[in-house]
């Protein structure tokens, strides 16, 4: 529902700026997403060095790190997941307010990465909640991490605000609680949320 | 009375557990879980406190949620095959933790290293405890309440160490540099020159970071005379590191033990007096200028020749039975590993000594009778990885 780009522009120089709300919306929700300080192991390290000086996420509208889920939009998985903090995690993604995001970072959030073997290590984080951006690394570099940011602004940016695919807080019918798992006789129960992952066909 | 006042009357009195609940019995404990998450617990860690108004009167860390099988993995692959999982022990410092599974490894098989790796390994070494000492009065600084600016500082002088690791190694965090034997790659002329330059911009990195904060009146109000360690309390727990010896006690490993080739090396090991938070900030701060001399030494001494031992075996590793015990000084203390070999491939018994986990056990100790607030810099104080505490 875009306006034309170059009516846009004839408009522009007469000094009358056209848009669409849900362009203005999508542009003002891009430009200000909020992510929780939320670190878990290696990769913390690194998220931490991303909002530094160097690689500045403040660039993307992203240094405020808000250490209160409900203050949050984004959550960044930035290290492994163990089995013990599984259920914290997706509570802390429970308390989060909608519109939500979450960032996989990291070769552990992802699959277990390097410690899959473990006992105690959950294998990819997206079996209990919803992952906008999976980031592969051991631990992924800063750029990165910008890269993953970049990709969500731009998933934001697409989302339209009514019909299929509009985000979840204007969706009455869409998931807003997810099961906290517990721990169970030899695993987390439930092993995976079924409405978010299901086991994937390998095809060979 | 005031707090301080009372603290420093019982410190005086010689308790290190000052007394605080009075004796009406009317006092009711608030049990406050700070952690898992929370923004000051330098990842996922748990402390159950007991408080008393404002005072702490009962502390019980809790563990665990970083476990990620570091062991028990380690005991089902070859050797070499551990050398990137202790890259993230402590993955603020993976080159210290390479050094000392490195030297573990070849006490069991009583390899020789040669000169120039051993050079190698200390200059990396060095650089490691600079970048993580500054990391940590960085972080610390941000629990008081500086967010940003001494953290910035902290980051802008890792990020070129990092840059240095990242051209000799090719990572930046998890370098995987040493083998058993020596190391992996060798430096070029060029590397070791803006090597030299950097450490030629530490000394003023140092200073400006000493008059930002060295003489802040509000770390100072906050951090003298705050979680008090006894040296014989810290000895008898086996704390190591910085800790120790900012509770004034001469141990450090590199002088006690001549690992490597550190009495080559001309410095001194600084100690503090009081053992308190800002003597264990001072102890970091003038760490990181010993580390610059053994740098300049290092950098001007270093020897050519081969990096690796021509004898080093790499395929078929197969140590004859036996034990080991090798030993480093970490930047946060004494990171050990101790090894048994059945004369297979990979180790029966693989056991990591994490100064971290270690130097957590007088938490309870030094915390009691202080504030809430303390209780965040008490901590941080201290300067834990999870990684390394849960493995």
């Amino acid at each position: 529902m875009a306006v034309d780009e170059g009516l846009k522009i004839e408009l522009g120089k007469q000094g009358v700026f056209v848009t669409t709300i849900e362009e203005l919306y999508n542009w003002g929700r891009r430009n200000s997403v909020w992510p929780m300080q939320f670190g878990l192991a290696c990769c913390a390290i690194e998220m931490i060095a991303t909002t530094m000086a160097r690689y500045d996420l403040a660039r993307f509208g992203a240094e405020v790190f808000r250490p209160s889920p409900r203050q949050a939009d984004l959550m960044i998985i930035s290290g492994t997941v163990t089995k013990k903090m599984a259920p914290q995690v997706v509570r802390l993604y429970n308390q989060m307010a909608e519109p939500r995001y979450v960032i996989a970072m990291g070769a552990c959030a992802i699959s277990g990465g390097p410690f899959k073997q473990g006992y105690n290590v959950l294998k990819g984080i997206d079996r209990y909640i919803p992952v906008d951006v999976h980031i592969p690394g051991c631990p992924p570099r800063p750029e990165a991490l910008i890269q993953a940011f970049m990709t969500l602004q731009k998933k934001i940016d697409e989302q339209p605000l009514t019909g299929a695919g509009r985000p979840r807080h204007l969706d009455a019918e869409a998931q807003g609680e997810f099961p906290v798992p517990e721990q169970g006789a030899h695993d987390l129960e439930p092993t995976s949320n079924k409405g978010v992952w299901t086991v994937p066909v390998v095809i060979r | 009375m005031t707090d301080t006042a009372f603290r420093r009357e019982k410190m005086e009195e010689g308790w290190n557990r000052p007394p605080l609940i009075e004796e009406d019995g009317e006092a009711e404990l608030l049990e406050v879980a700070m952690g898992p998450h929370h923004p000051s617990t330098h990842g996922v860690f748990r402390m159950d406190l007991a408080l008393d108004g404002e005072r702490v009167v009962r502390l019980k860390p809790v563990f665990g949620y970083l476990h990620r099988n570091h062991e028990k993995i380690a005991e089902g692959i070859s050797y070499l095959a551990s050398m990137p999982y202790t890259d993230r022990l402590d993955y603020i410092c993976s080159l210290t933790n390479n050094w000392a599974y490195a030297l573990a490894v070849e006490k069991l098989v009583g390899q020789q290293v040669p000169e120039r790796a051993e050079y190698i390994r200390v200059i990396l070494a060095e650089f490691t405890r600079i970048q993580n000492h500054a990391s940590s009065i960085g972080f610390l600084i941000q629990e008081m309440g500086a967010s940003g600016t001494p953290l910035m500082y902290a980051f802008r002088e890792r990020e070129k160490i990092l840059d240095l690791f990242e051209e000799l190694t090719g990572s930046r965090m998890m370098c995987n540099y040493m083998r058993f034997g020596g190391c992996r790659v060798d430096t070029s002329a060029a590397w070791l020159d803006a090597a030299r330059k950097v450490v030629d911009g530490l000394p003023g990195f140092v200073d400006e970071f000493e008059n930002l904060l060295s003489t802040n009146e509000i770390l100072m109000a906050r951090c003298q005379r705050v979680g008090i360690l006894r040296p014989e309390l810290a000895v008898n727990a086996g704390i190591t590191g910085p800790m120790l010896r900012a509770s004034g006690v001469n141990y450090d490993i590199r002088k006690v033990d001549h690992y490597g080739i550190y009495d080559r090396f001309k410095f001194r090991v600084p100690l503090g007096d009081h053992g308190d938070i800002y003597d264990r900030y001072m102890v970091r701060i003038l760490e990181m200028r010993e580390s610059i001399t053994i740098l300049n030494q290092a950098l001007r001494d270093i020897p050519g020749g081969p990096i690796m031992d021509a004898k080093a075996k790499i395929r078929g590793f197969r140590p004859k039975p036996g034990e080991a015990y090798g030993r480093i000084e970490a930047p946060k203390g004494e990171l050990g590993f101790y090894l048994i070999s059945d004369g297979g491939p990979n180790p029966y018994r693989y056991r990591v000594r994490p100064p971290s986990l270690i130097n957590l056990t007088v938490l309870e100790d030094m915390c009691l009778g202080s504030n809430v607030a303390d209780v965040v810099l008490i901590f941080g104080s201290v300067d834990i990885v999870l990684g390394e505490v849960d493995r």
